[in-house]
């Protein structure tokens, strides 16, 4: 499904700010697969995902979706195989433009755009029913400016969004790290739900060690630029929050008490 | 004073004022849809008049004269979107490439003269200082321009609403989210700036009829006063609520407030070479009103006690 192989990336090559940021990653994920991704600050979780979204090229390496080399892609194009959830809510929608224009955008990823309308009486009733799943009154906002709405309920449509066009790999970047506890599991209950209706295949970062075990049916610790640790199904099921901050401590050193105390939040 | 000589001069600003709402449009693209400040108008403000006047006077009609005014404008903005998109380079820096660039080309187009004129008589103009006042209804420039608009807000209205016209309002809204919706947004921000200077440029085109000449430094200050209509339109009509091609209209409405504005201030003894500069002090003050009002003038909040997520 997705084959990242011998990844490298450097940010400010040559400079005193030079930093390796992905060392040789390599992940491989089967259909189906839920990934949780953990790892302390720096580790490259967010930079893998970028690199499988194609924000910038990479330096070496290979990433294969699909059987399709999209290693040197432009994002854009990139875009028609991913869905995209980020950090900060205000990444992943047009704040400017309606709730139900900023679907009609996302139901046409990677189509090409023409003199058609850009959304038809057919689509509204969809997204009418598709909002009404989200269970925050969306559905009877649909002309609404999506910058009035709350973080949560941007993430929530950012969600729906990456979705609504059923992508090859969904990619969840600590998309519910900047929302209260409740908004986030609010949030996080609908991406179980949504990854497990539709059967996608997803890589999810998360600080949270209980969300990372929880979901999932594959947990990956990421560590200056590399996977450490690569556990699923069964093994996967077993594990403990202990278990995980022990391997930590063992790959880390135990150098990195800030990390440690972050992930055990 | 005489209040007469104002009165008189207003049918007149009135008409100005619309020619260059027009323009303020194609600027309302760039600065507010895809939020770039493209100063590339200060040259395509000359060169669509260039061409207009040129193709006129070698014996072409009007029509395609200003069709191929249309065309220039959405050359230079070309130039300016690869210079941005392919090139990387800043958008305001681009634009100042561009318009630098043209006033060599707008000379060549007007044969290396500063100024070419074309006489209301010998051609068939669409619109004219001498229309204003006088003429049938339908010859009246006023009425002519404001066909024009109505025209040129129809299409972009509906242009906008379509896949790529959505495409180009994301682009410029959210450029992250737009790729990640698979939205090519060099491709958005290119064909925005195109259709931008094309318009620009076809204001120019009836501009330079209007004043029965082109000349090579009509454009000069052109963005000020393109963003002066926009900004005007926003402050006076900005709270009522109001669909896309009201926020246009609006615009037009701007560009003729900042003419009558500037006829008044003239008729109160302002001198005309002053303009320039009462303009420019005029656009910095409305363009800083609402960072000032966020920064000096909002309530005071209690420490941590307003935090949202």
């Amino acid at each position: 499904m997705l084959k990242i192989s011998d990844v490298k990336k450097t940010f400010n090559a040559g400079t005193i700010n030079e930093k390796m940021a992905l060392k040789g990653l390599s992940l491989q994920l089967e259909e189906g697969d839920f990934v949780t991704v953990i790892g302390g600050n720096g580790a490259g979780k967010s930079t893998m995902l970028n690199a499988v979204a194609g924000v910038w090229p990479v330096d070496a390496g290979s990433i294969y979706i699909d059987d399709i080399n999209v290693t040197r892609l432009p994002e854009h194009k990139r875009a028609k195989y991913l869905g995209r959830v980020f950090q900060d809510p205000m990444t992943g929608t047009a704040a400017g433009m309606q709730i139900e224009e900023n679907l009609a955008l996302a139901s046409r990823r990677g189509a090409s755009r023409g003199l058609r309308m850009g959304i038809s009486h057919k689509e509204r009733e969809l997204y009418k029913e598709k909002l009404e799943m989200l269970g925050l009154g969306l559905e009877e906002r649909m002309t609404a400016k999506v910058g009035l709405l709350s973080g949560g309920q941007r993430q929530a449509l950012t969600l729906l969004m990456a979705t609504l066009k059923k992508p090859k790999v969904l990619l969840l970047d600590e998309h519910t790290a900047a929302l209260d506890p409740k908004t986030a599991k609010k949030v996080l209950d609908l991406t179980e739900k949504i990854i497990e209706t539709e059967n996608l295949t997803a890589i999810m970062i998360t600080h949270n060690m209980k969300d990372a075990l929880r979901l999932g049916n594959r947990l990956v610790m990421m560590h200056e630029g590399r996977i450490i640790y690569d556990v699923k199904g069964e093994e996967k099921a077993k594990l403990q929050v202990s278990d995980l901050l022990e391997k930590f401590d063992q790959v880390s050193g135990g150098e990195f008490a800030n990390d440690r105390m972050l992930l055990a939040k | 004073m005489k209040i007469m000589a104002l009165l008189n001069a207003l049918p007149g600003a009135c008409a100005q004022g619309l020619i260059w709402g027009i323009m303020a449009i194609g600027v309302y693209i760039t600065y507010k849809i895809l939020d770039l400040a493209d100063l590339t108008v200060d040259g395509t403000m000359c060169t669509g008049g260039a061409v207009c006047i040129i193709m006129m006077v070698n014996g072409f009609p009007v029509w395609v004269a200003l069709l191929a005014a249309f065309g220039a404008g959405m050359l230079a903005g070309l130039v300016t979107g690869i210079f941005h998109t392919v090139m990387g380079i800043p958008a305001i820096l681009s634009g100042i490439l561009t318009q630098l660039g043209l006033y060599s080309v707008n000379l060549r187009i007007m044969m290396g003269k500063s100024n070419q004129a074309i006489s209301v008589d010998k051609y068939d103009l669409l619109v004219s200082l001498r229309y204003v006042k006088g003429v049938e209804f339908y010859k009246n420039t006023i009425f002519v321009t404001a066909v024009f608009i109505i025209i040129i807000i129809a299409l972009l209205y509906w242009f906008f609403g379509t896949e790529l016209g959505c495409a180009i309002r994301a682009t410029g809204s959210n450029p992250n989210m737009s790729r990640a919706q698979g939205i090519n947004t060099n491709k958005g921000k290119i064909i925005g700036l195109m259709l931008s200077n094309g318009i620009v440029a076809l204001a120019s085109g009836l501009y330079a009829q209007y004043q029965g000449f082109s000349d090579v430094n009509a454009g000069r200050g052109a963005i000020v006063i393109g963003l002066a209509a926009v900004i005007i339109g926003q402050v006076v009509f900005g709270k009522i609520n109001g669909n896309f091609a009201f926020r246009l209209l609006s615009v037009v409405f701007g560009a003729i407030i900042y003419y009558l504005v500037m006829q008044i201030v003239m008729w109160m003894g302002l001198e005309s070479n002053d303009l320039k500069l009462f303009s420019a002090l005029v656009v910095a003050v409305f363009l800083a009103i609402p960072y000032m009002k966020e920064t000096y003038f909002s309530k005071k909040v209690k420490r941590g006690g307003a935090g949202n997520a």
